[in-house]
């Protein structure tokens, strides 16, 4: 009892999801074009907002967001259900299953046992895509895992009812109306245009604003208290290990600019793709630098830091500055 | 970073498993390839690791010394922090803390131990001690 579903390794779970989603309902696009619709870069730096002690940090647009821009981009209609009890979600999707759809969910990455042990951490909007069921085993398509795994009802359950921040409450989508392939010229620019407006806010907490911030707060920061370490550790973690494709998804950004230039009729794309690279590998030249420090292989030194972080927010704001007026 | 460039450094945080992350290859074009980690992130993940497990080791620790109970051990244990757990069980942290104490958890009743022990993912009597 299971639709036949191709699999395809992605760097990022909801991009991952829908671009595989939209591929099995026979719109071939890839993870950059379903992430650059979807608008799906972005930077956030909220102090006052605790995860687990640590303030949030996100590379990247708020869960569900990358859906909303395809579905806008794209004119698919997805259809997303949520439940108020374990019962009628388990229920329905079992009937769903069974209709020979295929289903994207939003779960806990926590209770999902197949996850390596390491990367297991209370964060409730993971996406993937479950395609059959063979008695109580669901078989999954989780887009940032290599191949195909299995989950047992009880341990998806579990992960699809966690409580807390972002609670998934089972939600469940899949597309119903799937248009051609032909994406319109100005849907893309637009999506461009939404991403470039958003990283250039006047505010110490988003985009380039937000990377300044963050260095602010790192060149501020007191060496002597542990909690410190640990938040150049936090920043790498969000940057680098929660499926982002490297960079903080500045990478797979960069390629959905590559991919973009020609159904954009926008060539010069192709150029701010580089560039994008660039400024990739000056993250990654970061990362790399505090990763040291965490180890204890460099000194401690914040303002270091918080220098790396200041030129990559001036290097941001002019590349989003011209960007924006690239697809204007 | 180029495709060569793709770091393959076999993270013992990923389990075995290999990541998809986007790099530059022959010609210019933008590719996914797998990696087998960044030493760099595995670095990060470990701290982040650590922290819970330091947490679990100090609260069995005060638990064996009479000074918590085991409620605490297992919120730990699940890399929970006391927002996160008083999230998932639905309980304000104040009574939580106070469920903390040795002599008042003894008391709980079993429907308060059963809230506690679905959200932590295990049975009530294992909740009453520490593995």
């Amino acid at each position: 009892m299971s639709a036949e579903f191709k699999h395809r390794h992605a760097a990022h779970c909801e991009s991952g999801t829908v671009a595989n989603l939209l591929n099995h309902h026979g719109l071939p696009i890839g993870e950059p074009m379903a992430f650059g619709l979807g608008g799906g870069l972005s930077f956030a730096y909220l102090p006052f907002v605790r995860i687990q002690e640590m303030p949030l940090i996100a590379y990247r647009v708020p869960p569900r967001a990358i859906i909303r821009g395809v579905r806008k981009s794209l004119g698919v209609h997805f259809r997303i259900e949520r439940f108020s009890s374990m019962a009628a979600g388990e229920a329905r999707l079992d009937a769903l299953l069974d209709q020979g759809q295929v289903v994207g969910l939003q779960t806990s990455v926590y209770w999902l046992p197949y996850f390596p042990e390491d990367m297991r951490f209370h964060f409730n909007a993971h996406n993937l895509v479950v395609y059959g069921r063979e008695g109580d085993e669901y078989l999954i398509s989780d887009p940032v895992g290599e191949h195909p795994v299995r989950c047992h009802r009880d341990d998806l359950n579990r992960a699809r009812f966690a409580k807390g921040m972002l609670a998934p409450k089972g939600t469940l989508y899949f597309p119903t109306a799937v248009p051609g392939r032909d994406i319109a010229p100005k849907a893309i620019r637009q999506a461009i245009h939404r991403v470039a407006w958003s990283m250039l806010a006047p505010l110490p907490i988003f985009g380039a604003g937000g990377i300044r911030g963050l260095a602010r707060s790192l060149g501020r920061m007191d060496r002597s208290r542990p909690d410190s370490l640990r938040l150049v550790g936090h920043i790498v973690r969000m940057q680098e290990e929660i499926g982002t494709g490297g960079a903080g998804f500045r990478f797979l950004y960069a390629a959905f600019l590559q991919e973009a230039a020609r159904p954009a009729e926008r060539p010069a794309l192709g150029e701010f793709a580089e560039r994008l690279m660039d400024i990739g590998d000056a993250w990654r030249a970061f990362a790399l630098a505090a990763a040291r420090m965490v180890k204890g292989r460099d000194s401690f030194d914040p303002p270091a830091l918080a220098e790396h972080l200041f030129a990559l927010a001036a290097a941001e704001k002019g590349f989003f500055a011209e960007l924006k007026a690239t697809v204007s | 970073m180029d495709v060569q460039d793709v770091p393959q450094d076999g993270n013992a945080t990923l389990g075995g498993h290999r990541k998809a992350v986007y790099a530059r290859g022959a010609g210019g074009a933008i590719v996914a390839v797998e990696s087998a980690g960044w030493e760099a992130e595995e670095i990060v993940t470990l701290q982040a690791v650590d922290v819970f497990d330091a947490y679990a080791k100090a609260a069995r620790a005060r638990v064996l010394a009479g000074l918590s109970s085991p409620l605490e051990y297992w919120m730990y244990a699940r890399r929970m922090d006391i927002a996160t757990f008083a999230q998932s069980c639905g309980v304000w942290r104040w009574r939580i803390r106070r469920h903390f104490r040795p002599a008042v958890f003894a008391r709980l009743s079993p429907k308060q131990l059963s809230r506690y022990a679905a959200a932590l993912g295990v049975s009530p009597e294992t909740l009453r001690a520490l593995p």
